[in-house]
């Protein structure tokens, strides 16, 4: 097969100097091609909190923390929509903070506190905002509706906690709970399925708001 | 059961519980995280390896050749399959290009090797080192330079959309040339991507020669067929099980890559495989809504009694495939002696074409309605007056043909009202809300009724329990729930005493989820197989058939009662049967109709467009859930916000594919960008449907959004924009002075 030489050199360029702790990817350097090694997969032991639950596992360096809790803790109400930090449909609550754990590998939350969907409520005990989320139909297809909750009950914690955000008049206040305000700090959660209307609504009833 | 004659009065003109808002039933699962999407049946599924596709990276081309000696050799690779090993492979009925290429590539993204590994980061990483070796093809990816020579073609959507290359009745261009009033515009809608929220994904396993895929699907009979084309085995080897769909919008109508590499790759691995399309592969790699090239002519009496109306469109697809009908709405929406539709079809390399969401009507309505509100002002009339007094209650082409129902100037009066459509100034810009420019605007929406057969299941457990089964889906339209209603109100039952079990191809075959049709015609399945049923509880009750009613969990007639569950103490009771269709739906037009109102402000500075309020009035037959139903049209809105500003699938007419191929490069709506909204659902039955006499509402509620946002934005402005998505540097230049 004809090779590709300068794609080549400069993808294990790329990856050489990564290892060595700095990238720059416009100058990539020469590196002889060497054997890609079979078998051997490096592997690394992490700890932390799932739903209140201690977990340890062996885990490819490379594996997210959405990967570790869908395909090794079978946790699936986290979803994959993008794996590119695009859509939202992969937040969590990590030490109290909503993130996209697509975007983070699950070796760098050593020792952290995770609280994913199905840590805040089960069907027959549904936490507020999922059964606000019901009541106000908030959602069409589910898929997008975990990662959506999660940001929610962020939200509005962080409303609580005086975080301004780019919507409020006057960011030496505090943060009130008015519709446009929810509805920018949640735009990083996208729902295909256009449920933002009614999700404004089941935020704007736990919050004790008008939507 | 045949559905020949107008529904009389039958047990769902009670409406104890069909027609009533409901939460939906499996709303507890999905918003605790526990519904089992396409890639998560890891209970069902254990020892799965992991697929990832690798996609062409050329538009147009040749394979000449495939180096895999190196992925092979990554850690943990379990096998790798292309075109070279994968065995003769046919292709199913809906694809227009064939799913796995090589050595001949079709578009962009075709899938062309899929490399399966024990894990998702050794198949990712592998995928990676596949090395392909491409002849690039001289591809044909200008659509408007295509357009110039491409042959008039017809074509149907197989949703309810269709037209012939060219459609007329009466003399069009004669009576167009002597209208006093005359429009002639052009417009363009772009590429389009559906976008769902779970990708494509599938995880297949095979137990000897049977095959069985969880998969993401809106139809599950299509796809059991098409699946065991391609693979050349018979239909009753092949399961489908695809019990919660994350969305589809036509985007999972049909076969795709992921099913097929799935499939490939576990029969190659000798065990289960799982793979999802990583979602920069899916716009170039799936289908999209293709662009459009649109004219419209309208003439006109100085009265505003339309003489002549004329609608073109052209688009492109690849070879063998269909033209996007964006015209055929205008065969039916408006008066008008002298019409004349047509279509032109330009060979495109890029990737398939193929419905989404309102296929045809989508596009169309956001050029005609435009067309409209232009030709309204010329007239120096009221947009919706204009409408009103061109409204027909008959097919243009066939007077003696009447709508079945058609309320579309209800809708418009109705919405004006709550809207405060007389706030609204008829000369443009003159609105002002601090640096906002304010404008509204309106747009009729359109959308036919289709009716397909569909089957279900009914048990009547010892419980007391009634179990549908069908192979309907639900795709976030809210199936589970209708399907419910409908059982428990056939029954006489709570809707707590309803299970519902979908989207398995081992249950009987259902209309499926597309083209507005799923909600009628699945829960008209679920009464023909509940009416068996109830004939079967009747015999066993010793009732005669003719006279009982089903109230209250008890089974009454005359003045004999008896629980229902007594009927089945001895063991369980079944009943199955499928809705079928005669021919009503070419005796009546049968449509739905409905108004769109949109309020915007345009920031006089920098020319971005909000929207501030809207509203949808929608008249489509009996609204079986009046929550689930609001939610379909408050989404079909926000689709439609973002194909009038923002959606846009970006061409590279050099090297034929989709630049922004992802979540950030592709912009649908956010929260930030929705507002309140509000739907308002006449009151109508439409007898002549099906014996729910309902109809559908999922596409109509995106049918003239668009158009109303446009007509928005040129009251706000006074500038029209008849190019979507109409981004701000559209008309920035021309919006009037901030001074």
């Amino acid at each position: 097969m004809p090779e590709l030489p300068e794609f080549e050199t400069s993808r294990r360029g790329v990856l050489a100097v990564g290892a060595g702790g700095a990238v720059v990817a416009s100058t990539p350097a020469i590196a002889a091609p060497s054997a890609v090694t079979r078998g051997a997969v490096p592997s690394s032991q992490v700890a932390f909190r799932v739903n209140g639950k201690a977990q340890a596992l062996r885990l490819d360096p490379r594996t997210t923390l959405l990967d570790a809790l869908r395909e090794h803790l079978h946790l699936t109400g986290t979803k994959k929509g993008c794996d590119h930090g695009q859509c939202g449909a992969c937040t969590v609550i990590v030490n109290g903070q909503r993130i996209n754990s697509c975007l983070s590998l699950a070796l760098q939350h050593e020792g952290d506190e995770i609280t994913t969907i199905e840590g805040l409520g089960t069907p027959d005990n549904l936490h507020p905002m999922q059964a606000a989320f019901v009541k106000h139909d908030g959602f069409q297809c589910g898929y997008c509706t975990p990662g959506q909750i999660c940001s929610a009950v962020g939200v509005l914690d962080e409303i609580r906690q005086g975080i301004p955000s780019h919507v409020q008049a006057d960011i030496s206040q505090a943060p009130q709970v008015t519709n446009m305000e929810l509805r920018e700090r949640m735009s990083g959660n996208i729902c295909r399925c256009g449920a933002y209307s009614n999700i404004a609504e089941a935020m704007a009833e736990v919050a004790g708001a008008k939507a | 059961m045949k559905f020949e004659t107008p529904a009389q009065t039958n047990p769902i003109d009670r409406l104890k519980v069909v027609g009533q808002a409901h939460d939906r039933i499996d709303g507890p699962l999905k918003t605790s995280g526990l519904a089992t999407y396409a890639y998560e049946h890891h209970r069902e599924v254990p020892n799965v390896a992991y697929g990832y596709v690798v996609g062409s990276a050329v538009g147009k081309g040749r394979i000449k050749s495939l180096g895999l000696d190196e992925a092979r050799r990554a850690p943990g690779v379990v096998t790798i399959v292309t075109a070279q090993d994968a065995g003769p492979l046919g292709k199913g009925d809906r694809n227009t290009a064939k799913l796995l290429g090589g050595p001949e590539v079709d578009h962009y993204h075709q899938a062309v090797a899929v490399v399966v590994a024990e894990t998702f980061e050794q198949a990712r990483a592998a995928a990676a080192l596949v090395r392909v070796d491409y002849e690039r093809g001289d591809g044909r990816f200008d659509l408007d330079e295509l357009l110039k020579t491409a042959p008039l073609t017809g074509g149907d959507s197989q949703e309810g959309s269709g037209s012939s290359p060219e459609h007329r009745v009466g003399k069009f261009e004669e009576a167009f040339g002597a209208a006093p009033v005359k429009l002639d515009q052009r417009y363009t809608t772009p590429d389009q991507s559906h976008a769902m929220m779970e990708p494509h994904a599938t995880i297949a396993a095979w137990q000897g020669d049977e095959l069985t895929l969880w998969t993401s699907n809106q139809m599950i009979a299509w796809n059991k067929a098409d699946m065991a084309k391609t693979l050349g085995i018979p239909k009753e080897k092949v399961r489908l099980i695809s019990p919660y769909v994350g969305g589809g919008f036509g985007g999972k109508l049909f076969l795709r890559a992921d099913a097929l590499m799935a499939a490939l790759a576990a029969r190659a691995a000798k065990r289960p495989v799982k793979l999802a399309l990583q979602r920069p592969l899916m716009a170039n790699n799936t289908t999209h809504r293709p662009a459009t090239r649109q004219r419209v002519r309208i003439g006109a009496t100085k009265d505003g009694t339309i003489t002549a109306i004329a609608h073109e469109s052209g688009s492109g697809d690849l070879e063998n495939g269909g033209p996007e009908t964006a015209v055929n709405q205008t065969e039916l929406l408006y008066a008008g002696a002298n019409r004349l539709t047509s279509m032109r079809l330009a060979v495109l390399d890029l990737p398939e074409g193929n419905a989404m969401r309102a296929p045809g009507e989508a596009p169309g309505m956001m050029a005609l309605e435009i067309a409209i509100d232009e030709m309204a002002e010329q007239l120096g009339m009221d947009p919706i007056a204009f409408r009103i007094k061109n409204d027909t209650q008959v097919d243009p082409k066939t007077p003696t043909r009447k709508f079945s129902e058609r309320n579309l100037i209800r809708c418009m009066q109705e919405g004006a009202e709550r809207f405060g459509w007389d706030k609204r100034r008829a000369k443009p810009a003159q609105v002002r809300d601090g640096r906002w420019l304010v404008g509204m605007g309106v747009a009729a929406a359109f959308r036919n009724h289709v009716s397909r057969p569909s089957g279900a299941r009914v048990r009547l457990g010892r419980d007391g329990v009634v179990t549908v089964e069908s192979d309907m889906t639900d795709i976030g339209t809210g199936s589970y729930t209708i399907m419910a209603q409908t059982a428990a109100e056939m029954m006489g039952l709570p809707l707590d005493k309803v299970v519902v079990k979908l989207g398995d191809s081992s249950f009987p075959a259902s209309a499926g989820s597309g083209g507005q049709w799923g909600a009628a015609n699945a829960t008209s399945g679920v009464y023909a197989a509940c009416v068996k049923l109830r004939e079967a509880v009747a015999q066993r009750l010793g009732f005669n058939a003719a006279d009982v009613a089903f109230e209250d969990g008890q089974v009454r007639s005359g003045n004999r009662a008896l629980p229902l569950t007594q009927a089945a103490q001895d063991g369980e009771l079944l009943g199955e049967d499928r809705i079928e269709f005669g021919k009503l739906g070419k005796t009546f037009q049968q449509s739905t109709f409905g108004a769109h109102f949109v309020e915007v402000g345009v920031d006089a500075y920098t020319g971005v467009t909000r929207v501030r309020r809207m509203l949808a009035v929608c008249a489509a037959g009996r609204i079986l859930n009046p929550q689930t139903a609001r939610s379909q049209v408050i989404g079909a809105m926000t689709m439609g916000v973002g194909g009038a500003l923002m959606e846009e699938l970006a061409v590279d007419t050099r090297f034929g594919f989709f630049v922004n191929h992802d979540l950030a490069g592709y912009e649908v709506p956010v929260h930030a960008d929705i507002p309140h909204q509000e739907v308002i659902f006449l009151d109508e039955a439409d007898a002549t449907a099906n014996p729910l006499k309902a109809k559908g509402v999922g596409e109509l509620g995106l049918c003239g959004v668009g158009a109303a946002v446009a007509n928005a934005i040129y009251n706000a402005t006074g500038v029209r924009v008849r190019d979507y998505p109409i981004t701000l540097e559209k008309h920035l230049e021309r919006l009037p002075s901030i001074a």
